[in-house]
């Protein structure tokens, strides 16, 4: 897979063009421009950036009322700060009130790596899953990203939008479609399908690879949209393959995985089934693509999942 | 509209909140008594605000930070004619959209408020696109002095001031109480002005039930150039009825039978003594 540019400059490119042709577009950062990548947008367009200082619960309250104005807002911290300190104003100030803002989640999941808990976002699918009124989306890759920046300006509504600082590879070819709420499927195999979401999805398609090696049929869902749920995609999967593996950035616990799982149950499905995610445990320390490997988030990894649950070549 | 005008109608407001109170069997008695001459006089004096022009652009805003007072809300909505004052028969009863705080979906309200220390960021929100877009309209928030303590609050004011958000007019119900006991008890609030001013605003203060100090102080609005506006109106919470007044029980108290009926022949005296005195 070719490797394309960190996310986070995606999603600043995509608001530099966006505001090339529109001055309501805003976005409001949290001493966060330059974490961001904002710094061109804010070099470029600087009446169209308000800056908070370090405080993230006034910069969602603040979003909210430019919102109501008529602007379109952008309200970029990082992820692991918004989400937690600033997830009633989330709840109320935006959701609740009906605010079109677009919550950018940065540096999410373990991004910020060896710094330690304090600046890992392993919640915030399951907290904004259960906010009512919110969209969430965890793009994978470049063009996922951009896609869902844009998704999130012409939507209107509230919307919660997360993504880390790698460099991450292209998963699409020219010809490519990103719909909110729609699971793109990678590819199709009938022994075991890998529903991931996020910067875990090229993981996923890493150890497709290496199970197709072995002569398995493998498939890759990127459910780059976490609310609404894609579940027909899910179902889908589990009908037609023989074992899934969930993978997500995010704790084990109210994420991607316990989404597939509710949708498989409710609907009378049974098939062998595991969630890689992070467990319930202080995160070991390490660079995002170390603990990666530490929790089986790799091709490695994620294709022993595989062989447990297919009980196939069960390799440690 | 007179001076005797907005008495008259804080009289009447006064009864509408308490039977709303009594009807629902619910509601923030004391401290909507408390702030009701300020919507009073935001209302029908100061805000160029009316269910025709609500999609106006340039209207101006009202965000009620203190959420709870949404009886005394209601109230003035009610009678600038955003909606029936029958609707509020059915004030926190089930499958009705006149909840215990603000929302959104009731005509008049802008932004949904009620967990405390959210209304002012919004509000800065609001002026701030007011500044940038270069429309005339002005935010006017109400602050509980017991939701100070919330230090989203502070963040909001350092920004209101940073941005010299000189159309904001931040007003505190300062009645001194909140729903344990005197806030100077709770966490000690003073100096409550000095600590605005040290933030940056324009700090005016005034008797927060006095129809003809409010109607003066808003009026010179803004206070100064370029300084985000703080009025501390001293008010006393459960104010207009003798045994509400400054009655910590009376928070969230509902009027039974007997206080309804005393409390309305108190306020008929009243609305009397307005008419001897005009």
């Amino acid at each position: 897979m070719e490797t394309g540019k960190p996310n986070l400059e995606v999603m600043a490119d995509t608001l530099m063009a966006l505001a090339e042709h529109d001055r309501d577009l805003l976005v409001v950062t949290s001493d966060s421009r330059g974490s961001g990548k904002l710094v061109p947008f804010a070099a470029a367009f600087p009446d169209q950036v308000v800056e908070v200082g370090i405080a993230e619960q006034n910069l969602v309250g603040i979003a909210a009322g430019l919102a109501s104005a008529g602007k379109k807002v952008f309200a970029v911290s990082p992820a692991c700060f918004l989400t937690a300190r600033s997830l009633e104003q989330i709840k109320n100030d935006v959701a609740y009130s009906d605010q079109p803002v677009t919550v950018v989640g940065i540096s999410a999941g373990v991004s910020y790596g060896s710094l330690g808990t304090t600046h890992h976002s392993l919640h915030d699918y399951a907290v904004m899953r259960t906010i009512n009124n919110i969209d969430v989306l965890a793009p994978a890759d470049n063009f996922e990203t951009a896609e869902a920046i844009k998704a999130a300006y012409t939507l209107r509504r509230p919307v919660y939008v997360r993504f880390g600082k790698q460099a991450m590879p292209h998963l699409y070819g020219p010809g490519a479609t990103f719909e909110v709420g729609k699971a793109n499927v990678l590819s199709q195999g009938a022994d075991v399908t890998f529903v991931a979401t996020g910067e875990t999805v090229p993981r996923a398609v890493q150890a497709a690879a290496v199970l197709e090696g072995e002569g398995l049929s493998c498939g890759v869902i990127s459910v780059h949209t976490l609310k609404p749920f894609d579940e027909a995609a899910v179902l889908d999967a589990a009908a037609n393959t023989r074992a899934l593996v969930t993978v997500e950035e995010h704790s084990i616990f109210g994420g991607l995985g316990e989404a597939c799982a509710s949708a498989l149950m409710q609907s009378g499905v049974r098939v062998p089934f595991k969630i890689v995610g992070l467990p319930d445990d202080h995160t070991v320390t390490g660079s995002q693509n170390e603990i990666f490997n530490h929790y089986g988030i790799s091709a490695d990894g994620l294709a022993n999942t595989a062989r447990q649950l297919l009980q196939v070549g069960i390799t440690a | 509209m007179s001076i005797q005008d907005l008495q008259r109608k804080s009289v009447e407001y006064r009864k509408t909140i308490l039977k709303i109170i009594h009807h629902a069997h619910a509601g923030h008695t004391g401290g909507s008594l408390s702030c009701i001459d300020i919507l009073n006089v935001l209302y029908n004096h100061v805000m160029n605000v009316s269910p025709d022009t609500f999609d106006d652009p340039t209207r101006d805003r009202y965000v009620q930070s203190k959420g709870h007072s949404v009886e005394a809300l209601y109230t003035v909505l009610a009678d600038k004619g955003f909606f029936p004052v029958e609707d509020l028969d059915t004030m926190e009863q089930y499958g009705s959209h006149f909840t215990g705080h603000p929302t959104r979906d009731i005509p008049g309200i802008e932004q949904n408020t009620g967990a405390l220390g959210h209304g002012l960021s919004v509000s800065v929100g609001m002026a701030l696109a007011a500044k940038l877009d270069k429309r005339p309209y002005r935010v006017f928030t109400l602050l509980g002095d017991g939701e100070l303590t919330e230090g989203s609050s502070w963040e909001a004011s350092m920004t209101a001031a940073h941005y010299k958000l000189d159309n904001l007019v931040v007003i505190i119900d300062r009645n001194k109480l909140q729903i344990t006991g005197p806030t100077e008890t709770v966490v000690a609030l003073e100096p409550l002005a000095d600590k605005f001013a040290a933030f940056g605003y324009a700090v005016r203060q005034c008797d927060g039930n006095d129809i003809a100090a409010l109607v003066e102080t808003f009026d010179r609005v803004p206070f100064e150039p370029g300084k985000p506006n703080l009025i501390l109106a001293n008010t006393v919470k459960g104010k207009g009825i003798s045994f509400t007044e400054n009655v910590v029980a009376w928070h969230h108290k509902v009027p039974t039978d007997d206080e309804l009926s005393r409390a309305m022949a108190e306020l008929d005296r009243a609305a009397a003594e307005i008419e001897v005195m005009a």
